[in-house]
């Protein structure tokens, strides 16, 4: 491997670790909140992907009748969930949220959808069908549960990653789809070029993280979950509830999922079941940064991104091996480290 | 008089054991109600019922409302506020985040909360520390902040469990200064202690409670002048505790 050769491999995995940053934190944001360990964050990538495709292919995406579909679970779910203090205003403010708003995002595909619109108005169709998904997901599967213990928190999560690759491939098929790079261009960067698609990727992923740090730093929501995060009973009695605080970090999650795939879906052909992959290498990140630290969790995406593409150039048959198993010396690592009684919270 | 706050026959259970049985008690706006009781009584599995953190048999109603089946954070909404036994601050936040999330329940409409400026009126040393994690505050300073983090809720009625656990006698003055000047606000307060002499110096109405019910109750100036409280609560707590605790 001479140095040209690095230096392209690097370059690779910088582009593929930003990607499994932004999911890294997202994962983080979401088990901090919640404590549950979002399995199917990679389909709210592969749904990004696919959601753009079809409107790229002049379709209407299966996404639309799914978020309907989402939509009224999640109403009956929040009116059960509200049963004891239900008002106007609160039936209302449900029905908006769980009725109103995915009527309008879906009212707008079909009209736009089948006249292929651009690619700028794609992607954010795209991002309206996924982003709600989350908080109904939340609603539906997970308040429930809201007193259960990480684990049954983790069977519920394995359960809606079933289910939402299920529902990909009878909404999407089983045949893979690409979509066009967000830019052609080619920058030459010494030895190298490097490719507009590149830039964005890396560009929106540090945007996203900047967008994160202003969330929570500046804002009373953004410092309600961080509240909820470090201390839940404190944040209960300061009336932030868990369900919006959930709602909120699972719509987070789904969206940076979302955005996720509209950025990778031109560098590989993306299937109903891709996000999965994707989606577990974010999560040896976040593992990495023990499903705690923002920082360190993107670090390590980085650092799994360029492990990946050096395994593929030195022994591809074993890419995923290489980079699953790069999780368990870490693992000892942290276990060696870790206070034995952190069980708790 | 009308009754803000009321509680019947609560009725509460760790699985098949009855922490509390059958205990019903009211507070009126601007009134301190104190709930006296040993280690043990029951008092914090009480105010934990009443704030919706733990299931619980009975009524509870504020304002003629009956809250006892909605969750936590609708009982903040209607405004009632409990200062845990913990204290439950933000730990690895800061003082004047901390702050600000008390206010969380009027996000949108911020002139509805309590101010910043006026909580440091009220404990000038916040505002030394209003950079400082919350973590990193001395005990005093804590119970300091958890105050004025649910006054930055502007809640009705107030419950403080324990509030003088752990703290020098001169902060729990301090503490119970602050708790009697709510009155003149129009806050109900239901104030949960074990240091008998401090509640009732502050208190309109008591109620003793023992083995998870209640038995005793009346006008403050009463049950300091009752011999069982006294002799049970005054005399041998207060004297014995005291200077036990350390500034945690
Ligand atoms: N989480 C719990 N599980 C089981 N029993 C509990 C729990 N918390 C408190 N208890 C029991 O309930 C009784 C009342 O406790 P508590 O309400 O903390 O009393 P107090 O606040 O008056 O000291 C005690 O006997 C205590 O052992
Ligand atoms: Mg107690």
């Amino acid at each position: 491997m001479d140095a040209t050769i690095l230096m392209l491999l690097l370059q690779d995995g910088v582009v593929n670790g930003a990607i499994y940053a932004l999911i890294a934190l997202s994962l983080v944001l979401v088990f901090t909140v919640t404590r549950v360990i979002l399995i199917p964050q990679g389909e709210f990538v592969a749904f990004g992907a696919l959601t753009l495709a079809a409107f790229e292919a002049g379709t209407v995406p299966g996404t639309v009748p799914l978020l309907l579909a989402l939509g009224a679970a999640a109403c009956a779910a929040d009116l059960v969930e509200a049963r004891h203090a239900l008002d106007a205003r609160r039936i209302l403010r449900i029905a908006l949220r769980d009725l109103v708003l995915p009527g309008a995002v879906a009212a707008l595909a079909y009209a736009l959808g089948p006249g292929k619109p651009t690619l700028a108005l794609g992607i954010a169709l795209t991002l309206a069908i996924v982003t709600p998904m989350g908080a109904y997901l939340h609603s539906i599967a997970f308040r429930p549960l809201e007193k259960a213990s990480v684990l049954v928190l983790l069977v519920a999560a394995v359960g809606v990653h079933l289910a939402l690759t299920g529902l990909g491939l009878v909404f999407f098929g089983a045949e893979g789809s690409r979509t066009p790079p967000l830019s052609d261009a080619m920058l030459p960067a010494g030895p190298l070029s490097v490719s507009g698609q590149s830039l964005w990727m890396i560009g929106l992923t540090l945007a996203i993280i900047v967008a994160l740090w202003a969330f929570f730093g500046l804002t009373l929501l953004g410092k309600a979950l961080m509240a909820t995060a470090v201390n839940r009973l404190g944040a209960r009695l300061m009336g932030i509830g868990p369900g919006m605080a959930g709602r909120l970090s699972f719509s987070v999650a789904a969206f940076i999922g979302a955005l996720s795939g509209v950025l990778v879906a031109p560098l590989t052909t993306i299937y109903y079941d891709t996000g999965f992959l994707i989606g577990l290498k974010g999560f040896v990140a976040a593992i990495i940064g023990g499903l705690a630290s923002y920082p360190a969790a993107a670090a390590a995406a980085v650092l799994v991104g360029i492990i990946e593409s050096v395994a593929a150039f030195e022994a591809s048959a074993f890419k995923e091996v290489i980079v699953f198993m790069a999780i368990i010396p870490v693992l000892l690592w942290r276990s060696a480290r870790a206070d034995p009684v952190e069980d708790e919270e | 008089m009308s009754r803000l706050f009321e509680a019947q026959d609560v009725t509460v259970a760790y699985g098949k054991i009855e922490a509390v049985r059958g205990v019903s008690l009211a507070v009126e706006p601007g009134r301190v109600v104190t709930v006296l009781g040993a280690n043990g009584a029951g008092k914090t599995t009480l105010l934990n019922a009443l704030m919706g953190v733990l299931p619980a048999r009975g009524a509870i109603r504020f304002d003629g409302r009956d809250l006892a089946r909605l969750p936590v954070e609708e009982r903040v909404a209607a405004g009632l506020s409990l200062i845990p036994e913990r204290r439950e601050l933000f730990a690895t936040m800061s003082v004047e985040d901390n702050l600000r999330l008390g206010a969380f329940r009027f996000r949108g409409r911020p002139q509805e909360g309590g101010s910043l400026e006026a909580m440091f009126a009220l404990f000038p040393r916040l505002k030394e520390r209003r950079r400082q994690l919350a973590g990193t505050l001395s005990g005093g300073e804590r119970q300091m902040l958890a105050m004025a983090r649910a006054l930055m809720g502007r809640p009705r009625l107030l419950m403080l469990d324990e509030p003088s656990l752990g703290l020098a006698p001169l902060i729990v003055a301090e503490v119970m200064r602050t708790v009697a000047d709510l009155r003149g606000q129009g806050v109900a307060v239901l104030l949960v202690e074990q240091n008998a002499r401090a509640a009732l110096q502050v208190a309109d109405y008591g109620y003793v409670m023992d083995g998870g019910s209640v038995v005793l109750e009346g006008e403050s100036r009463a049950l300091q002048a009752d011999k069982r409280v006294v002799e049970t609560y005054l005399g041998v707590l207060a004297a014995d505790t005291e200077p036990a605790r350390g500034v945690g």
